[in-house]
């Protein structure tokens, strides 16, 4: 339908961005899932870019109308940029905190997880009855009475 | 008076602005934020009678005409959902106010949760309204943002944990989305949702399926689909009280409802029925498998959460007007009552401190009015007549049987035996929970919150009152399913001159 900025290089670099992300996704540390998320938000936002015809500056009066780029996926990428903007910086005051709280910004097993992996070791065939009261020692199936407002940790800021 | 379909959107942003002002004063922003939201429920009710009457509304965002820029498109389908989820907003804001859980605090100094829950409502409803597909993504990142903050609220090292999943699961979400945007546009030159619903028809049926695919894998994994849903019991449960119920009740509906706006708008026909009603048999089977094995109220509500969109699902899959009729009347329904049990939990854990079922007991004799709300809600959700839970499952049984076919028939067969599980997962709760003596978790003397108690009567009235107008509500969602399966009214409102 149109010309499209795309050749090999551009495909290229999409596919390392957005593969070295992916492969930082699955890491436990959050840090590096930050940066996984980075890496692949920046190749999702070089494919946008690559979606719109290339050429000249889409100003009038600078460029001929024929020539001019698609100036809508660059839009598209400044708000996608924005968002990512955003969302990396809450990330990060997320494994800050979560290194702040436990000293690691490692992501836990889940509860399920934790319960299977407990059984096993018990050697429990039978899943969850109510006289089951091993889980107590797990901080997510006792809610110890939380105070409605929790007093901050006191620490090193 | 086109303006109006732009106000549910401006109203809460104009409302978290003013908040966000009005930080340190603990009353100006309740009243703020009350005003808001009440304001929202007004318009939105407005837009519904309009549109019923005169079809959809559409404004041009700048004075754009359609194709080039953005609109915000009031058909019946939003309309329907704005009045819901304006409703249910405004009764869990009263609850938090209740709470206490808006006021700034010695662990959260900037009192947060007004502007933050103003701004997820104005991502929930310009979601509803959104008439191009990236203005659907920016809705998305709105909400989510706004969901970001709201669930780790107060940053406890549990919410931390829990929050952390939640947060990356949606980015990724995110991506898949803004990826299938770029490929859409790519392959269409346009995001205009009228405008794709005339080029998409003209690509390659190959390209067609993997666009449509991608979009349905992302919105696939908000409304928390089967393979795609464990991150929601894990989540979900930590968050405050109200959190987890608008969360509950709105988020994976936005979800459900980007689901069936590009189903029947962008990609109508049966292409990718036989995948989304297998996908939404598991979903209700594994659903509530997975809550018949939970000890933790919240986390056990969540599961019944999951579990049950997997009955939208089967209406949309189903692909027929009475399928969709079905499945819009599920949502509607399944938004009132799945916050109205959560805001119930929240209740009974400030009352005992507890949600875990190994150590609740005796509710019912200590707080008779939680029982009773409890109990309504709960029957309402497994669907016993003649709640709007039952009438809701009749008419996506009715349609499935309807449809006719082997697949349909299994769907009716798993629905049927989750709402009997449903019911199995609700007695359970009621028997144990508020039925045997007293347990441990020593309820509190203090008498709860007038104004917390007030809201969840008032949501669970609202589910009750649904069965009242069941009437007038199936025939508007009759309108909105109709409307969706022509297509033309939606697509003649945003671009008048036909064919552009």
């Amino acid at each position: 339908m149109r010309a499209s900025g795309a050749n090999l290089v551009s495909f290229v670099a999409i596919g390392v961005l957005v593969g070295c992300g992916v492969t930082l996704l699955l890491e436990r540390s959050l840090i590096r899932v930050l940066l996984g998320i980075v890496m692949a938000g920046n190749g999702v936002n070089l494919l946008i870019i690559f979606g719109g015809r290339s050429g000249r500056a889409p100003v009038v009066g600078v460029s001929e109308t024929g020539a001019m780029s698609d100036a809508l996926p660059q839009a598209m990428v400044l708000t996608a940029i924005v968002i990512t903007f955003g969302f990396t910086a809450f990330l990060l005051a997320i494994s800050y905190r979560s290194w702040y709280l436990t000293g690691s910004d490692d992501v836990p097993d889940d509860l399920e997880d934790r319960q299977i992996v407990r059984r096993a070791a018990h050697k429990e065939v039978s899943t969850a009855d109510l006289s089951d009261d091993r889980a107590e020692s797990d901080p997510e199936q006792v809610d110890a009475p939380a105070p409605r407002r929790p007093p901050r940790q006191e620490g090193p800021e | 008076m086109r303006a109006l379909a732009a106000l549910p959107v401006l109203l809460p942003l104009l409302g978290a602005a003013l908040t966000l002002l009005l930080a340190t004063r603990d009353r100006p922003q309740r009243v703020v934020s009350v005003a808001c939201l009440a304001a929202t429920l007004a318009v939105a009710a407005v837009l519904l009678v309009r549109t019923y009457r005169n079809g959809p509304l559409v404004v041009e965002i700048g004075g754009w005409p359609a194709p080039v820029g953005i609109v915000l498109v009031a058909d019946q389908l939003a309309a329907l959902m704005l009045v819901v989820s304006s409703a249910v907003t405004l009764c869990v804001l009263l609850y938090s106010i209740g709470q206490g859980q808006s006021e700034a605090s010695e662990s959260a100094p900037v009192a947060i949760f007004h502007p933050t829950y103003l701004v997820l409502t104005a991502g929930v409803t310009n979601a509803f309204l959104a008439g191009d597909l990236f203005n659907l993504f920016v809705a998305f990142e709105m909400l989510l943002g706004a969901s970001f903050v709201l669930i780790t609220l107060n940053g406890t090292p549990l919410r931390i944990r829990t929050g952390s999943t939640y947060v990356v699961v949606n980015i990724l979400a995110s991506m898949i989305f803004l990826i299938s945007v770029g490929l859409v546009y790519a392959a269409t030159g346009t995001l205009n949702l009228a405008h794709l619903a005339h080029r998409l028809d003209a690509l390659p049926d190959t390209l067609r399926l993997s666009l449509q695919l991608m979009l349905l894998l992302a919105f696939g994994i908000k409304a928390a689909v089967f393979p795609l849903s464990a991150w929601l019991p894990d989540s979900y449960p930590t968050a405050p009280a109200p959190v987890t119920a608008v969360f509950a009740g709105l988020l994976t509906k936005v979800g459900v409802y980007a689901i069936i706006r590009t189903q029947t708008l962008l990609f109508p026909g049966p292409r990718a029925a036989a995948l989304l009603l297998v996908v939404a048999g598991l979903t209700m089977l594994v659903g509530i498998l997975g809550a018949v094995a939970q000890s933790d109220l919240k986390r056990l509500l969540s599961f019944t959460l999951v579990s049950h969109i997997g009955y939208m699902i089967f209406g949309i899959g189903l692909s027929t007007v009475a399928g969709l009729v079905g499945a819009i009347f599920y949502v509607v329904h399944h938004i009132t009552i799945q916050t109205a049990l959560f805001l119930v939990t929240g209740l009974v854990e400030e009352k005992t401190g507890s949600t875990d079922l190994r150590r609740l007991g005796g509710l019912a004799r200590i707080t008779p009015l939680l029982g009773v709300l409890f109990f309504v809600s709960a029957m309402n959700l497994a669907g016993i007549p003649p709640f709007s839970g039952f009438l809701g499952k009749l008419g996506l049984l009715q349609a499935g049987v309807a449809a006719g076919g082997p697949l349909p028939w299994i769907l009716v067969a798993l629905g049927t035996s989750t709402s009997l599980l449903t019911l199995y997962v609700a007695s359970r709760v009621w028997s144990i929970a508020f039925w045997r003596a007293p347990g441990e978790a020593l309820a509190s003397t203090a008498p709860l919150p007038t104004l917390m108690v007030g809201a969840t009567v008032a949501l669970v009235a609202l589910g009750v009152a649904l069965t009242v107008v069941a009437g007038p509500l199936f025939e508007v969602t009759t309108g909105a399913a109709v409307d969706l399966h022509e297509r033309t009214p939606y697509i003649h409102a945003v671009l008048p001159g036909g064919r552009p």
